[in-house]
């Protein structure tokens, strides 16, 4: 079931993406969203490491935007 | 005996076919409208981190380095070290305080290709126990004039579990992951971003006596039928498969500082049930410093084959004794502050930062007992519950070239 919806919203999403939308924010109006306070994941090698401190004390793992190996942390 | 059976759950087991007409789908997307993306900051991070709660300490460096080649390519190589030096619970109570040390190596590759990037890695984790090697692949593309990003990523590892008191033990293990990630510019003010994993554990070659997902060192415990209680090995399942959906958004306030909030939802074949809510405050002070105040909850059900103290032995195919599998509820404050160091004090470097950024996890655990007190003062099973404070440092400096 979630693969059929993830198939349908990637089939949508193609679709759409050869329909001619325009930009509703414009490229001279994203100077706050390409502010260093706007980011994600600013400081990669940190980041990293307190998804690791996650993984390791917590049963969940996945969803948060990071990649990982693994490690015998269990 | 009690049998535990787990129903299929997860994105993973899904049929090959399946997963060729999603991939065929996203190269539609791919190849139906192209602009060009970025490629990342060329910089060198240089972390030491450190670990102290629940009596490990765990601390030592990390070394990033990412560089361009051309236009077109970036390349990135990681070297990262944990040295342990624990006394945790289940070591205090079952086996002796040990020391060790775990060090990863990890390489990345992009190339991008007008608004598309290709992503390859490969990770090796190695401690004297524990060997993981981790392949992954990627494709990001951007469109609608770089609003909506879209990102379909696998990764396979294979794991060889040790155990140092028996040369002769040696599990295999398989890791399978597949991820799905969307992030938009809603407004000129707000970025969202929406995350799903679907990971697959999957031991091999082992007999139904055999496991490879547990820590082989940890124990369950059992009543003895004469009032205390004795040990035994753990036993998990030989799979488990997990689905992770998470939400992210980040907010430009009126004045300069922005707001990110996180949610996730975990499930897996096990029957554990996650989810946690982080906010976080980001406020610049003129034009050299930065300060994050951050607070964040986690809970999470028991594994359907935990107990904290078992009725018998072998009371069910399935047994855990692991607090990460159990009930549990935790929150996080972390504070954290960025110096920006002035152009030309570092030569070589168009921008270098100094930064400390501190965690503290307090962890309450609600069927986990502190089976270290003495049996005289405690009936079995009656022992108080146990809790956990840590403390996590983040210190690092950061070059950009």
């Amino acid at each position: 079931m979630i693969l059929r919806r993830l198939l349908l919203i990637a089939l949508l999403f193609s679709v759409a993406a050869c329909s001619p939308i325009k930009p509703w924010v414009k490229p001279y109006e994203r100077q706050k969203i390409a502010d260093e306070i706007m980011s994600f994941g600013r400081d990669p090698a940190a980041d990293s490491y307190l998804h690791h401190v996650y993984d390791a004390r917590e049963a969940a793992r996945g969803g948060d935007g990071a990649s990982g190996g693994g490690c015998g942390c269990n | 005996m009690v049998v535990i059976k787990f129903p299929s759950l997860s994105f993973a087991r899904m049929r090959e076919s399946n997963i060729y007409i999603l991939l065929i789908s996203f190269f539609v997307i791919i190849t139906s409208n192209s602009y060009a993306a970025v490629l990342p900051d060329e910089r060198i991070d240089l972390l030491y981190h450190g670990y102290d709660g629940g009596g490990a300490q765990i601390d030592g460096p990390s070394i990033l380095v990412r560089k361009n080649i051309g236009t077109s390519v970036s390349v990135s190589a990681n070297y990262y070290v944990d040295m342990v030096s624990s006394a945790s619970i289940d070591v205090e109570a079952t086996a002796s305080p040990y020391s060790e040390e775990r060090k990863e190596t990890g390489f990345t590759g992009q190339y991008m290709v007008d608004r598309s990037t290709i992503n390859i890695g490969y990770t090796s984790s190695k401690e004297n126990d524990y060997d993981a090697s981790t392949y992954s692949f990627g494709v990001d593309q951007s469109f609608f004039g770089d609003l909506t990003t879209l990102g379909f990523g696998v990764s396979f590892g294979e794991d060889i579990v040790g155990q140092n008191t028996d040369p002769t033990y040696e599990r295999t293990l398989q890791r399978r992951k597949y991820s799905i990630n969307a992030s938009q510019i809603v407004t000129k003010n707000l970025l969202a971003s929406l995350s799903f994993d679907s990971v697959s554990d999957q031991c091999l070659n082992l007999t139904q006596e055999q496991s490879c997902l547990n820590n082989p060192y940890r124990s369950v415990r059992y009543l003895s039928g004469t009032g205390g209680y004795l040990y035994q090995s753990e036993l998990y399942p030989h799979t488990r498969n997990s689905d992770a959906l998470g939400l992210r958004a980040i907010y430009y306030l009126p004045y300069r500082a922005s707001v990110r909030i996180e949610a996730r939802q975990f499930a897996d074949s096990w029957g554990i049930e996650a989810d946690n809510v982080e906010l976080r405050y980001l406020h610049p002070y003129r034009d050299q410093w930065l300060f994050e105040v951050k607070y964040r909850v986690y809970q999470q059900t028991a594994a359907d084959f935990y107990a904290d103290l078992f009725p018998y032995r072998d009371a069910q195919n399935f047994l855990a004794r692991d607090k990460e599998l159990s009930p549990f509820s935790s929150n996080t404050i972390g504070l954290g502050v960025t110096y920006k160091i002035p152009a030309g004090v570092i030569p070589w470097f168009d921008k270098s930062t100094a930064n400390l950024y501190w965690d503290h996890f307090n962890i309450d655990y609600d069927d986990f007992r502190d089976a270290r007190v003495s049996p005289t003062d405690y009936a079995a099973g009656e022992e108080p519950l146990y809790s956990l404070q840590a403390d996590v440092i983040r210190l690092y400096f950061s070059f950009w070239f």
